[in-house]
């Protein structure tokens, strides 16, 4: 079965090679190999879950060594798959949504030329990412990283002609650049202290090494975690990237490799342990993050901006349920999953009505759009009901679950983080409330002679259906008898936080907080009827709307600071160094100019040199003598 | 008679020489005041010689007439060869070789 892992990720990546270099003679079938090719790996994934499944808890786990990558004497690269729950559970959501969103963009993309590259990109995505999961050291995933990073920079910027998409995407690349230096000085670290890559070797030894090393390695992890998955500071570049393709959205910037982060600080769960002061930091981040991306979802008119800030705010309670440490891995994931589920549906929803309102993507031009297209409708508001935590569905039993292990970390910290994570619920139920209420609800605000709502094709609706199905079911499937945590317990490990606050409580509390924003965006969006122009707003608001000033910041003090730097460096560049130089040179030729003079062409002159030279040899010989 | 002032007398002929080659401007003076300071060195040696009772220094005596001798052949032909070019034998006139 072992053998399977290495097909799991050349099927996408042969897609990828022949969608890609085959040419347009592919045009007509390059969609439907894409999709054939997921769904292989999905087939695939599907068969080695079901073998692991047939073994008990502790044996789940297979290595698989490929080849030798890098053998040298001291430095071995190896390129090796790891296949245990952790990356078993990645493995079926990537290709399982991957799969979905595959037949979704056949109709989606059905009038771009470019769809066989489009498809030819998604497979490598998929490739890069599935690598990502399963590699068994550090090298290998710092690989998988900077593919999935190249697959986004390309469908991010995939309509390149626009300025404003060719832009984004180098946006993006170049925020996760800095991320990306986190993830490569951690593994040069690991490597000078433990001589390895290898998550076996790393975690192995990670309890003897010192405070010093191993907060490094945490932190540069955290920083690229951040970069992957737009944390604060790093987490400007997930706006834009809602300029790629809707399938892109929702399969990358939402459900798949957003989450890279989770999935590496999880992962490196052992490192983490180790180190409070960095899970603090960890905790931070995420809550930071959380309420950041809440508050940016409120303001955006934009339907998949709002939604982005959303995603940002999701996996910012994952990156605070890792930094929860034991307690919190488990229920990082099982949010990471049923989030997964949720938002693909709901960026498919909104790729779906974009598709019917000639890509028009202000909400406040939408409106009543219910009776229009009622499979979006329907799938769209299970999506909802989940993300904002509706009880029953999947939001609930997983975001539940992470309130509950903030509070169990105790202490102030505890109430603090659990009131945060309250807050966000909130937010998220205002901000989803009032996305849903403009988009498909209330008074019709487009105009009715240039636009025709319509419900989208059958390859569009059939994805979504799906995943509404997951948006509802998963969260409940998981939490019977705690399967899900069982399931991980045997990889990231698990312990019961004591929390000061009983279960039922905090579950009562985050309905009362769920019903409170769902109040408010109701009197603000569905009892009165939403402008067209949007109004001027708070301050607040207005900040939201630019993001929170993320871009003004980073202008200010990352451009503006870095144009200062480079205008000193060059300032002392032209008058330290070259002073320095030129000024040598000058005075050498100053001191040759005078010395020439004495070059006058007199023989008498040049005698009185050579007797004078003499003289003074004399005078010094007996001196020398006398003394 | 004490050698000595043959020293002195030696001192005077070198300054004498030494004097002229550089105020004078015919190359033919100054060549002659340069066998003068030879050959004030010359007596010099030969005092040394006698004073200290060895023939080391009537021996490099003799070493300096032959390479004076030398010196007289190459020295007037330059002088020879200048004055056919530039019809003067002022030593300030040859004042090409400069920057």
């Amino acid at each position: 079965m072992e053998n399977l892992i290495a097909l799991l990720i050349a099927a996408p990546l042969l897609g990828a090679a022949v969608l890609l270099c085959g040419g347009r003679r592919l045009d007509a079938v390059g969609h439907w190999l894409g999709t054939l090719l997921a769904a292989v790996s999905f087939g695939l994934g599907v068969a080695l879950f079901a073998d692991m499944l047939g073994r008990s808890a502790d044996n789940r786990a297979v290595h698989k060594h490929l080849f030798s990558w890098v053998p040298v004497e001291g430095f071995q690269a190896d390129v090796g798959f790891q296949l245990d729950q952790l990356s078993m559970t990645f493995v079926l959501l990537i290709t399982g949504v991957g799969t979905l969103i595959h037949i979704y963009s056949i109709g989606y993309m059905e009038h771009d030329e470019n769809r066989r590259r489009f498809f030819g990109y998604l497979n490598l995505f998929l490739a890069a990412m599935l690598l990502l999961v399963l590699a068994d050291n550090y090298l290998l995933l710092y690989v998988g990283w900077e593919g999935v990073g190249l697959a986004s920079y390309l469908l991010i910027g995939f309509w390149q002609h626009k300025p404003s998409a060719a832009t984004a995407a180098k946006k993006a690349f170049l925020v996760n650049r800095v991320g990306d230096m986190g993830l490569s000085i951690a593994i040069m670290v690991m490597f000078t202290t433990w001589g390895s890559f290898a998550f076996s070797t790393v975690f192995n030894q990670v309890g003897e090494t010192g405070w010093g090393r191993n907060t490094t390695v945490g932190l540069m992890l955290l920083l690229a975690a951040c970069g992957k998955s737009a944390q604060v500071p790093l987490q400007s570049w997930l706006g834009d990237a809602m300029e790629g393709p809707t399938p892109v959205s929702a399969l990358i910037h939402a459900a798949t490799m957003v989450t890279a982060g989770v999935y590496l600080i999880t992962r490196s769960g052992a490192i983490f342990n180790q180190v409070q002061d960095v899970q603090t930091v960890v905790v931070i981040v995420g809550a930071v993050t959380l309420l950041f991306g809440a508050i940016v979802g409120c303001a955006k008119d934009d339907i998949k901006k709002a939604l982005a800030g959303s995603t940002m705010s999701q996996i910012g309670y994952m990156i605070l349920a890792t930094g929860l440490g034991p307690i919190g891995y488990a229920f990082a994931i099982m949010h990471l999953v049923t989030h997964g589920f949720f938002k693909a549906g709901l960026f498919l929803g909104a790729g779906s009505v974009m598709h019917g309102m000639n890509d028009e993507v202000d909400m406040r031009k939408y409106g009543g759009l219910r009776k229009y297209m009622p499979v979006t409708f329907v799938t769209f508001g299970l999506g909802y009901l989940a993300i904002i935590g509706f009880p029953g569905l999947s939001g609930f039993w997983s975001k539940d679950k992470i309130i509950e292990a903030a509070f169990a970390k105790g202490g102030t910290e505890g109430w603090i983080l659990g009131a945060v994570t309250l807050l966000g619920a909130a937010i998220t139920a205002y901000y989803m409330t009032r996305v849903m209420l403009m988009t498909f609800f209330g008074e019709k605000r487009w105009n009715e002679e240039e636009t025709h709502p319509h419900e989208s094709p059958g390859t569009m609706t059939i994805p979504m259906i799906v995943l509404a199905f997951g948006s509802v079911l998963a969260g409940g499937l998981f939490s019977i008898n705690e399967s899900f945590v069982k399931w991980l317990e045997p990889v990231t490990s698990f312990s019961h936080g004591d929390s000061p606050v009983s279960a039922g409580v905090v579950t009562a509390s985050t309905i009362v907080v769920l019903l409170i924003g769902v109040g408010l965006a109701w009197a603000q969006y569905g009892r009165k009827p939403v402008p067209v122009v949007a109004p001027r707003g708070s301050l607040l608001t207005r900040a939201a709307r630019r993001d929170l000033l993320q871009d003004d910041f980073n202008h200010v003090v990352l451009v503006r600071g870095g144009e200062h730097l480079t205008r000193s460096l060059v300032y002392v560049d032209h008058t330290l160094v070259d002073g320095v130089v030129n000024g040598t040179a000058a005075g050498f030729g100053g001191l040759s100019g005078r010395l020439r003079k004495l070059q006058n062409g007199f023989a008498r002159s040049y005698a009185v040199s050579m007797f004078g030279g003499a003289a003074v040899l004399i005078a010094a010989t007996l001196l020398m003598r006398a003394v | 008679m004490n050698p000595v002032n043959y020293l002195y007398l030696s001192a005077l002929l070198f300054t004498i020489g030494a004097a002229g080659v550089l105020i004078r401007r015919n190359a033919i003076v100054v060549f002659m005041c340069v066998e003068l300071m030879l050959n004030a060195c010359n007596l010099a040696f030969v005092v040394f010689s006698r004073m200290h009772g060895n023939l080391d220094g009537q021996i490099i005596a003799f070493f300096t007439m032959v390479v004076a001798a030398a010196e007289v052949v190459v020295g007037l032909a330059i002088i020879v060869s200048l004055f056919r070019s530039r019809h003067s034998a002022s030593v300030d006139d040859a004042s090409l070789m400069k920057l």
